[in-house]
């Protein structure tokens, strides 16, 4: 959670510095999602992430470095540059792919859950979307597929109160998205998206359940959006009373008091930790800085195989 | 003798012997065999694991194939009917054609989309488009159109064992028409010559393969000698026959079904323009459907479509005023 943290902060600073280009989505606040629900696959297993991804991708151990160089754009990225910020993948570790159009990815995740059903795989694939993407089509299309096919599949809604800039309340049609399972014969859990226990907890019993042959499962994690939808933006749309109500609740600081107070690590323990992923990310920024941008002469490779 | 609804049939069973990755989805294809009967059979051999039944949900049982491609499957997804494709134009144009190219090359996309378009038989339109030239228009895509029962089990043979995305278009009058098929895979992006000749050049598409060889034989009688090519694979397309074709005859008409406007036509014509312009005696010829959705009644939706008259009397024109 906090290498994600770290992470975001410096795409921010990147971003600002016009080293980092286009649509960048951070995920400030909303650590807890990723952390507990990738904590709960193996390696083998799959995620579809979204627009909002570098936390998916990182926690479902993404390297920072080409992380990194793909978000600068550079030939050593996941991509060679030619995906950014929206659109990494990793498929060796599972990573099927960040999606940059809302409710796009859920079908995708599907097809995964369809092949490991077929192929007797025993991989399990997580979806990620947002409360936006529930009011998809596709979201509805999706979650009846895969309960009639009984595919193993955990949809996880990270419901960050916006879809841009609309409040949930004003373009939802539910207060809990999970409700929305009922409709579709598959169980529905709302989680504390900001405590990760409950998150990896929850996400484990579907998991291993989806794993077991039970079927799909739909989980509304409750989280918030700390940072606008996109850097720069002015946040008209709520108050700033709102955003520090939250950033009390903020899932990393949150997380870290849990970890001295219980004595799962020391102070010193958990500084140390810290500094030794800050330096690690000072290093891929560094080392993405100085590497090339992929030759324009290769920019039609990969269109087709 | 084999009929082309048939020869798909059967090209797809012989491609599932082989390969137990392969799976099919879509509507009504399972017991019922498609409602063209172009998975008859299939399901009693393969049972629902491999010949999936699913939902009315074009959007998401295309993405799922898309997703199972990417994960060691290679999916076909049927759409019954290719108006019906804009429903999951989001799956096919978002992620089928690009996810391989935004990652970088990481993943692989070995899928087909079957589906059926034209017009003829009266059903209006929301049943009867021509789409095949929007999806040209998409890098990532390839677009495969057979006109005859061989043609259709050569290529969707080749289609399958393809590592792209093909989007594989049928002609609902096409389904019955009969003919000897080989079974043989016919490379795709390669262009087939249906009937050789001197004066022009004929590229027709899809059913109107058919109109422009009934045409072509009415102007043997008449001392117009035409050629006729069939691209079969629109994209991507084989220029080099047929401006192989257009050196040796001097003149090319284009014809096809969707509309003439940003349509096939305009698009054939721009991918041979430059090589073919120094050959050609005049300006090349294009008969596509009227700017009009299609209409039910029958000589309504005869009137929008070109029929052979149609090429009989622009073959004419063109030389003539090429001459």
């Amino acid at each position: 959670m906090y290498t994600i943290r770290r992470f975001e902060e410096s795409v921010r600073e990147l971003f600002t510095l016009g080293l980092i280009r286009g649509s960048t989505h951070v995920y400030i606040g909303e650590e807890a999602v990723a952390a507990g629900a990738c904590s709960a696959l193996g390696t083998d297993d799959y995620i579809v992430s979204t627009h909002r991804g570098h936390g998916h991708c990182l926690a479902k151990g993404g390297k920072l470095y080409p992380m990194m160089a793909e978000l600068l754009g550079k030939e050593t990225g996941y991509c060679r540059g030619k995906g950014g910020s929206m659109h990494i993948a990793d498929p060796s570790i599972g990573i099927l792919g960040a999606v940059g159009i809302v409710g796009s990815g859920l079908p995708l995740a599907v097809g995964a859950a369809l092949s490991s059903k077929t192929l007797g795989d025993g991989r399990v694939t997580i979806a990620f979307f947002g409360d936006g993407a529930s009011n998809q089509g596709t979201f509805h299309e999706c979650l009846n597929l895969a309960s009639v096919l009984k595919l193993p599949l955990v949809f996880i809604c990270e419901n960050n109160l916006y879809a841009i800039t609309v409040a949930c309340n004003l373009s939802t049609s539910v207060a809990d998205i999970s409700d929305r399972a009922a409709g579709y014969s598959m169980p529905g859990v709302t989680v504390d998206g900001n405590d990760v226990e409950k998150v990896y907890r929850t996400a484990k019993a579907a998991v291993d359940d989806a794993r077991a042959g039970g079927g799909p499962t739909l989980i509304e994690a409750k989280t918030y959006r700390q940072e606008g939808h996109w850097i720069g933006d002015p946040q008209v749309y709520r108050k700033k009373a709102e955003v520090e109500d939250w950033i009390k609740k903020d899932p990393v600081k949150a997380y870290g008091k849990i970890l001295t107070d219980t004595d799962a690590f020391t102070a010193k323990e958990l500084k140390d930790i810290r500094a030794g992923v800050d330096k690690e990310l000072e290093k891929a920024i560094e080392k993405a800085k100085k590497d090339d941008f992929l030759s324009p002469d290769k920019v039609t490779e990969d269109v087709y195989s | 003798m084999t009929t082309y609804s048939e020869a798909i049939a059967a090209a797809i069973d012989i491609e599932m012997e082989k390969d137990p990755s392969i799976i099919v989805m879509g509507e009504d294809i399972g017991p019922q065999g498609g409602v063209f009967g172009t998975t008859r059979g299939l399901y009693d051999k393969y049972g629902c694991g491999r010949i999936i039944d699913t939902p009315i949900s074009e959007n998401s049982f295309v993405g799922a194939a898309v997703g199972a491609a990417m994960t060691g499957l290679r999916p076909i997804a049927e759409i019954m009917y290719i108006d019906f494709i804009t429903l999951a134009a989001d799956q096919i144009i978002n992620q089928a054609a690009k996810v391989r190219y935004m990652y970088g090359g990481k993943v692989k996309v070995p899928m087909v989309i079957r589906t059926q378009g034209g017009a003829g038989k009266g059903n209006a339109g929301h049943h009867s488009q021509s789409f095949e030239v929007l999806f040209c228009h998409i890098p990532g895509l390839k677009v495969v159109m057979p006109s005859t029962p061989s043609d259709a089990a050569g290529l969707l043979m080749s289609s399958i064992a393809d590592d792209n995305a093909v989007i594989f278009i049928e002609h609902k009058l096409l389904y019955n028409t009969e003919g000897t098929v080989s079974y043989e895979t016919i490379p795709l992006g390669k262009a087939d010559i249906k009937r050789t000749g001197d004066h022009i050049t004929i590229v027709a598409v899809s059913h109107m393969v058919i109109k422009a060889l009934e045409a072509a034989g009415k102007l043997k009688g008449q001392g117009i000698s035409c050629e006729v090519i069939d691209p079969m694979t629109l994209s991507p397309l084989d220029t080099a026959t047929i401006a192989g074709s257009v050196k040796k005859t001097g003149n090319l008409l284009i014809v096809h079904e969707s509309v003439k406007a940003a349509g096939t036509g305009a698009y054939i014509a721009a991918e041979v323009e430059n090589e073919v312009f120094d050959y050609l005696d005049g300006p090349i010829g294009i008969l596509g459907a009227k700017f009009c959705p299609i209409p039910y009644a029958h000589p309504l939706e005869s009137e929008v479509i070109p029929q052979t008259e149609d090429i009989i009397e622009k073959v004419k024109t063109i030389l003539g005023r090429n001459r």
